[in-house]
């Protein structure tokens, strides 16, 4: 590599020329930024509400203490953990073209596992007293709790991402392949603690013997498929928008790839869900209250019943499109498959499985809940800060990513000119 | 974990102390209490609200800290209510496990418990700990109950009343639940909350399998003229908003030899509670005597909460 004339590239220099990035940018950038920044006041003025009058504003009772907050937490912690479908391609399987963008995986895993965190905290009746989880000066209930696990896992998964994500676009940075010795074992640590987050979440639920709906084997294993399912749907549908308004190479053949994992993903979902529902009506008991409250209603209350068979009949539509080649290979079905995917997955895996669990009450009682606007609001404004720490970060490295994988590709011509001259001379 | 007698201030020095303190508190907040008329804070002075946001986890702090931590407790209340309370510590007894059993058959879905209740632990007037059902008669199907009958006159032919309230279990999984500890089973059997340490996460309403735990929606209301003022620390105390709280088996007066509010209340004496250690208490004659039930029994929390009918 030849000898750049630029400064000495410094850590304080990287982060100048990062931050430097965010405010160059054509007109539809800063209207996006904008519009993201105007949704973040809007749901923090509604948090703010919330801060001042309680979560009376909210429509959670003592019935159905948790609800679109949880819902939403839970979906993303989905979409963090599908992070995975990059890494491992990446770098197990030594594929290039998967290598590429795998930073994007992770910069969506970083962004996906912030806003779960938020949907916590804004869950809490007290947030001021927040240090009181943190190991040391708080007192943390480890190893019983399975919420104080759940902390452990989602922010470690949280440093790890940008750890792992940090090193290596700051090697590329300074014109240097980062060393796999020192970054492998914690890719290989991400790889585990990515499949914990799901899994620590869906035992949060199931471990609550006193809620038939969740206290089930199958849940942990839902959560993982429709995971894989919703999580690389996003995250093709984002390199795409990626590809299109940068000049950063995403070959199409990743998006084939994480296709195709959606749709196995999808497929195990649906199969899951039928042995789910199998199970609760065959021999139709007690039990079965909440799913027959989310499916057919109980009683006259059926809120929830045209969502669960929504989010059924887009899945249903999202994996025959997957399933049939020609439909799989063409970018427009292929992309009306992810969509439904995802706002199928978002309503099966929010509020179809965190609701349903405290209808009935586990003493009989049934109370039918649709979240009020200030939930609604506070939710909009939290997946606003996500989309922009997307942006952000992704606008941060791109240039930084673009430009390496320039000079590589560059060196690589060059020697596989040398090697074809040295070929054509023996 | 430690044990949570280690830190308790016990007896009479410690009341001495506490009053000493009092007089000393009462004049240096005087001044700080003007200037925080004016609503900043909390309604608290600025002294105070740091107090609050520092406060240790009950089981974590010396007598010292327990005692100042109450004068402000009392000082608080009486600037939200213009009331003098008194906030006891009173430890639990040693050889006192408390258990509670109903005779349905004797209760008539009177209330007078519910109500006794709200009264004597300060509730929010939105909030009840404990809750009778119509059932049946001979029923215990909780899902084809009334949670909210409210008939002209009660009991009502061919129907059974069951009240439920925190069961109090020996293996609660509302207390494994909570991240932070703010909840634990007292050696005395009352499984309580710290309402300064609760995060307001509401863990441990998902994982009660009683419906026994509730949360401060919004700030509790409760008319001043009906405070309570004999409070206990771990029970009837004034509840901030956007924590949990629960029946506390009326620990500000068990714990000095009186019945809770609710035994006390139940016109038919349908309401048995007392020492499940002493083998010559009521409780001891009915739990031995009686075709005894618990609810949800195989969920194994272990209830200390029983049912029985007469035969």
């Amino acid at each position: 590599m030849t000898a750049a004339p630029a400064p000495r590239p410094t850590l304080v220099r990287f982060v100048f020329s990062s931050v430097g990035h965010l405010f160059r940018g054509p007109p539809l950038y800063w209207l996006w930024v904008l519009l993201l920044l105007a949704l973040i006041a809007l749901g923090g003025w509604h948090y703010w509400l919330q801060l001042r009058d309680g979560l009376v504003v909210t429509n959670m009772t003592n019935q159905v203490s948790w609800g679109f907050y949880i819902a939403n937490f839970t979906f993303l912690v989905g979409v963090a953990a599908a992070a995975v479908m990059l890494v491992v391609p990446a770098y197990i399987f030594h594929r290039r073209d998967i290598k590429d963008v795998v930073l994007m995986g992770d910069t969506m895993a970083i962004a996906a596992v912030t806003m779960a965190i938020l949907f916590v905290v804004v869950d809490l009746g007290r947030p001021d007293r927040f240090w009181h989880l943190i190991p040391g000066i708080g007192r943390f209930n480890f190893p019983e709790s399975m919420l104080a696990w759940d902390v452990i896992v989602l922010n470690g998964y949280l440093l790890l991402n940008l750890g792992i994500s940090f090193y290596i676009v700051y090697h590329h940075y300074r014109g240097e392949d980062p060393k796999a010795s020192r970054y492998f074992p914690w890719v290989l640590l991400a790889i585990f603690w990515a499949i914990s987050i799901h899994t620590v979440t869906a035992f949060l639920y199931a471990a609550n013997s006193g809620r038939p709906y969740w206290h089930n084997a199958l849940l942990a294993p839902r959560f993982i498929a429709s995971a894989f399912a919703s999580g690389p749907a996003m995250m093709a549908l984002g390199l795409q928008i990626i590809r299109a308004i940068s000049d950063y190479p995403i070959r199409q053949s990743v998006i084939n790839h994480l296709a195709l994992v959606a749709t196995i993903a999808l497929q195990v979902t649906l199969f899951f869900l039928l042995a789910e529902l199998f199970t609760e009506f065959y021999n139709e008991g007690e039990h079965a209250a909440s799913a027959r409250y989310l499916f057919l209603g109980l009683d006259g209350h059926s809120g929830l019943t045209p969502w669960i068979w929504t989010a059924v009949v887009l899945l249903s539509i999202a994996v025959v499109i997957l399933m049939i080649h020609p439909l799989r290979h063409n970018p427009l079905t292929m992309n009306i498959a992810f969509v439904l995917i995802i706002v199928g997955v978002w309503i099966e895996k929010g509020m179809g499985l965190i609701v349903p669990a405290f209808v009935p009450t586990p003493i009989g009682e049934i109370y039918e809940y649709t979240p009020s606007l200030t939930e609604i609001m506070v939710s909009v404004g939290i997946w606003a800060i996500g989309l922009l720490l997307f942006t952000l970060l992704a606008k941060a490295a791109l240039p930084v990513q673009c430009e390496f994988l320039r000079r590589q590709r560059a060196s690589e011509q060059q020697s596989w000119d040398g090697v074809e001259r040295r070929h054509n001379a023996a | 974990m430690q044990n949570p007698d280690d830190d308790k201030p016990n007896g009479v020095s410690d009341l001495a102390r506490r009053r000493f303190l009092k007089g000393l508190a009462v004049s240096a907040g005087a001044a700080g209490a003007v200037s925080a008329s004016g609503g900043a804070w909390g309604g608290s002075t600025l002294s105070d609200a740091f107090a609050d946001f520092f406060q240790q986890h009950y089981q974590r702090m010396s007598a010292d800290e327990i005692a100042t931590t109450i004068e402000r407790i009392e000082r608080k209340a009486k600037r939200r209510y213009g009331v003098d309370i008194t906030c006891a510590n009173t430890p639990p007894q040693d050889g006192v496990v408390f258990g509670y059993a109903i005779n349905i058959s004797k209760c008539r879905g009177y209330r007078d418990c519910v109500h006794a209740c709200v009264e004597e632990n300060n509730l929010g007037r939105d909030t009840q700990y404990i809750r009778v059902v119509e059932l049946d008669r001979g029923s215990t199907d909780l899902h084809h109950a009334d949670h909210y009958y409210d008939h002209a006159e009660v009991p009502r032919p061919g129907k059974d009343y069951l009240p439920m309230q925190c069961m109090h279990c020996d293996n609660p999984p509302c207390v494994k639940a909570c991240p932070v500890e703010a909840t634990w089973t007292e050696p005395d059997g009352i499984v309580v909350v710290d309402y300064d340490w609760c995060i307001g996460c509401r863990y441990c309403m998902a994982a009660c399998p009683y419906q026994a735990r509730h949360f401060n929606w919004g700030t509790p209301e409760i008319p001043a003229a009906e405070l309570n003022p004999d409070t206990h620390y771990l029970g009837n105390r004034p509840r901030p908003r956007g924590v949990v709280e629960k029946c506390h088996f009326c620990v500000q007066r068990t714990r000095t030899g009186r019945q809770p509010a609710c035994q006390e209340a139940c016109p038919t004496g349908a309401r048995v509670f007392g020492n499940l250690l002493d083998p010559n208490s009521e409780i001891r004659y009915v739990l031995e005597n009686k075709a005894v039930f618990r609810l949800k029994e195989d969920l194994g929390t272990e209830p200390k909460f029983w049912y029985y009918r007469d035969a």
